[in-house]
């Protein structure tokens, strides 16, 4: 009884993987392009690739502190999805529009993202990112979420995020939200209604 | 309290009138298969509902009918999909749980075929289908009903008491619903802002100053003056959990009315001896401590400190005052892991665990306390896995094969979810009556020092501290008392519906988790 629903389950990863990659693809490039897996760089031309950019749904504080609210941002264009997925972070590791607030402790930079076969991204924050927080449970889940939402909203070729600090795993980065797991999309934190700054 | 043993009190003298329908409220009923009124904006409708192997079911094509479902066999896998507006349910036989939208909850059953129909719990409508229809649907099982959406129903329970010269009728409300007082003739009307009531009322002990209590025409309920009525006073007075009370003194004639005390809200009994019900050890988590100093307040208040104040006060509270057997992580602002608090837990076999915390945030102004119980549906399949129990055959020394469970015991707290989130609801309810709460008063997220413990378990966070006015108060000495009480409150009122308390006690609190707010968010 378990073993067809497993496959089953099977199946329909596979499936829903590789039309997440396509739509992925074809989201984060703004062409039609062919299926290509993450590590073949897609074909674009790219004319200087600083000048392009794409928007993309970024998520920081809101007023009352309550929740994190999603907005669009203007986002340097990357070659491959390693590419964009850093000039994401970069973006949401920055300064928040006003009247938002970042989600991320001040003076955190990002050290490196990494990408592995199964849609794991790897995302390497300077000390920073423990160092410089408000310590509160609430503040925490926006951090990591913010950071988790921006990369698996944006680009379905990631479904899993797991966030590092200075190379290397941690527990959490306040003491609460559990970080030895890649940890995935969850909209939970970001206020749905319309809001939009 | 309070309310409790007035409910009980309401019941045993009471005569039962529930304006919408339905038998004695207070009494944990046991499965009926009487048929349950479905309630909307659009009229009242009946839903046949019956007892498969002792639990109650409603035929998933009425439900079907009723909420616009599209429900779908899957030969293959054995499971039913129900796609409810944008959402899909997923429901497999056998398992006594369900996927909405790909988030795990647990059911009382499992679904149940009888020919070609399709059986489910009738938790099914509040746990799964509202969740997933974006809509409240609301499952009174005492009173057999089931509201559909922004519909006002609230819950009243009555009470007369002669007090000399006059005669005291209170309605408890909830939840607190506005209403308005005012004599027309020979009777007293209670006009409800609501499209109806579920109430219970009492009779009257002084027939010459109030000669009856009955529901009146729409959400009203209407007090019939006997010949010695000469004037009367309303008043209002807050209770418990969101709840109000309305206290209407009657005075009666010839004897000159002696002045009004104020409406008696009883303070909760300082010892309360009935048995721990299977709640024996409680560990408390002082959050943070040591060179972890947890967030700080504006004005240099540690959140190590004040959790650590706390968690001695509940430890105070639950030893003399129920008899508990409680440890704390630390009893010194010392450093300790998260792994070993859980483990403290573990090692102790407590059968709660509380984890005490104080918020902080970027925007001075967030206020409020929250409590958070574990979220699986991070932790992806292993947290879904390890909710079900789900075994796995494998290969076992000496030849042929086994199912050995492949929990691992570093997610303990995945089979405690369901517990845990009943906890949290009644803690919250609990809080609620006494300190300020944030907008996100119940959530889950995943916490690491919540995952391990092999019990029911919450994180409470008692409020901002970043806030200027909560980091004065949360190191005082009165909120941190009203702060306890609230907790001892929860954990009470838990070990009530945990034990199957006498009827009148447990109904209060087991009736929540379902009840009026529905289930907690996510």
């Amino acid at each position: 009884m378990r073993r067809p629903v497993v496959l089953a389950a099977i199946a329909l990863l596979v499936a829903a993987g590789a039309w997440m990659l396509v739509t992925g693809l074809l989201r984060w490039s703004g062409q039609p392009v062919a299926e290509a897996p993450p590590e073949t760089p897609a074909p674009a031309p790219a004319p200087a690739a600083g000048e392009r950019r794409i928007k993309a749904t970024l998520y920081f504080i809101s007023e009352d502190g309550m929740s994190l609210v999603g907005t669009q941002r203007d986002v340097p264009f990357g070659e491959s999805v390693l590419e964009q997925a850093r000039h994401i972070v970069e973006a949401q590791i920055g300064p928040a529009p006003e009247p938002l607030a970042s989600a991320v402790p001040p003076g955190t930079t990002l050290r490196d993202v990494f990408l592995t076969d199964r849609g794991d991204a790897f995302v390497d924050l300077s000390a920073e990112a423990r160092t410089g927080h408000t310590g509160g449970a609430l503040d925490e889940l926006f951090t990591v979420y913010a950071i988790v939402d921006a990369l698996t909203v944006n680009l379905p070729a990631i479904t899993r995020v797991q966030i590092l600090v200075d190379g290397r795993e941690v527990d959490t980065l306040a003491g609460h939200v559990d970080l030895r797991h890649p940890l995935q999309k969850n909209l939970e934190w970001v206020r749905t209604d319309k809001d939009e700054p | 309290m309070n309310g409790r043993r007035l409910r009980a009190h309401a019941a045993a003298a009471a005569v039962l009138v529930i304006v919408a329908a339905g038998p004695l409220l207070g009494a944990q009923t046991p499965p009926t298969g009487a048929p349950y009124t479905v309630f909307s904006r659009e009229g009242r409708r009946p839903l046949p509902a019956r007892v498969i192997g002792g639990q109650e079911m409603f035929a998933l094509d009425d439900l079907v009918r009723l909420f616009d479902l599209v429900v779908r066999e899957d030969a293959l896998a054995g499971g039913l999909t129900v796609t409810a507006g944008t959402q899909t349910i997923v429901l497999t036989p056998g398992q006594g749980l369900a996927s909405v939208g790909g988030r795990l909850i647990s059911l009382p059953a499992a679904p149940m075929r009888e020919g070609r129909t399709w059986f489910v719990p009738v938790d099914f409508v509040n746990r799964a289908l509202g969740p997933a229809l974006g809509t409240r649907l609301e499952l009174r099982k005492p009173s057999r009903l089931l509201l559909v959406g922004e519909i006002r129903v609230p819950r009243v329970a009555g009470s007369v008491e002669s007090l000399g010269a006059l005669v005291r009728l209170r309605l408890d409300v909830s939840p607190a619903t506005p209403h308005v007082v005012s004599q027309d003739g020979s009777r007293l009307l209670v006009r409800f802002e609501a499209d109806s009531l579920d109430a219970i009322l009492p009779a009257s002990t002084s027939p010459d100053v109030i000669r009856a209590v009955r529901p009146g025409e729409d959400a009203s309920i209407v007090v019939d003056l006997g010949p010695r009525f000469s004037s009367f006073r309303a008043s209002d007075a807050p209770a418990d959990r969101g709840a109000g009370r309305i206290v209407i003194d009657v005075m009666a004639e010839t004897t000159p009315a002696p002045p009004t005390p104020e409406p008696a809200v009883d303070p909760p009994p300082l010892l309360d001896l009935t048995p721990a019900g299977g709640l024996r050890t409680v560990v408390i988590d002082a959050g943070h401590g040591g060179e972890e100093e947890g967030a700080r307040g504006p004005d240099g208040t540690l959140e190590k400190d004040v959790t650590l104040g706390v968690a001695r006060r509940l430890k105070g509270a639950l030893e003399s005052r129920l008899g508990m057997r409680v440890i704390l992580t630390r009893d010194s602002d010392q450093t300790v892991g998260l792994d070993e608090r859980a483990a403290v837990a573990n090692n102790n076999k407590a059968d709660l665990f509380i984890s005490l915390h104080a918020n902080a945030s970027v925007r001075p102004s967030a206020t409020g306390a929250e409590v958070f119980y574990l979220s699986l549906a991070d932790y992806g399949d292993q947290g879904e896995r390890a909710a079900r129990g789900e075994s796995e055959r494998l290969p076992v020394f000496g030849g042929g094969a086994r199912d050995i469970e492949v929990i691992l015991w570093e997610m303990a707290q995945a089979r405690y979810i369901e517990e845990s989130a009943v906890f949290a609801q009644l803690v919250e309810t609990a809080l609620r009556a006494r300190v300020p709460m944030s907008p996100r008063a119940i959530q889950q997220a995943p916490f690491r020092v919540l995952v391990g413990a092999n019990m029911p378990a919450v994180l409470v966070e008692m409020g901002f501290i970043t806030n200027p006015d909560q980091e004065r108060q949360l190191a005082s000495d009165t909120f941190q008392t009203s702060f306890v009480q609230a907790l001892v409150d929860g954990i009470v009122r838990y070990r009530d519906a945990r034990s199957g308390a006498p009827a009148g006690s447990a109904a209060s609190a087991s009736a929540r988790p379902g009840g009026p707010g529905g289930r907690p968010p996510r």
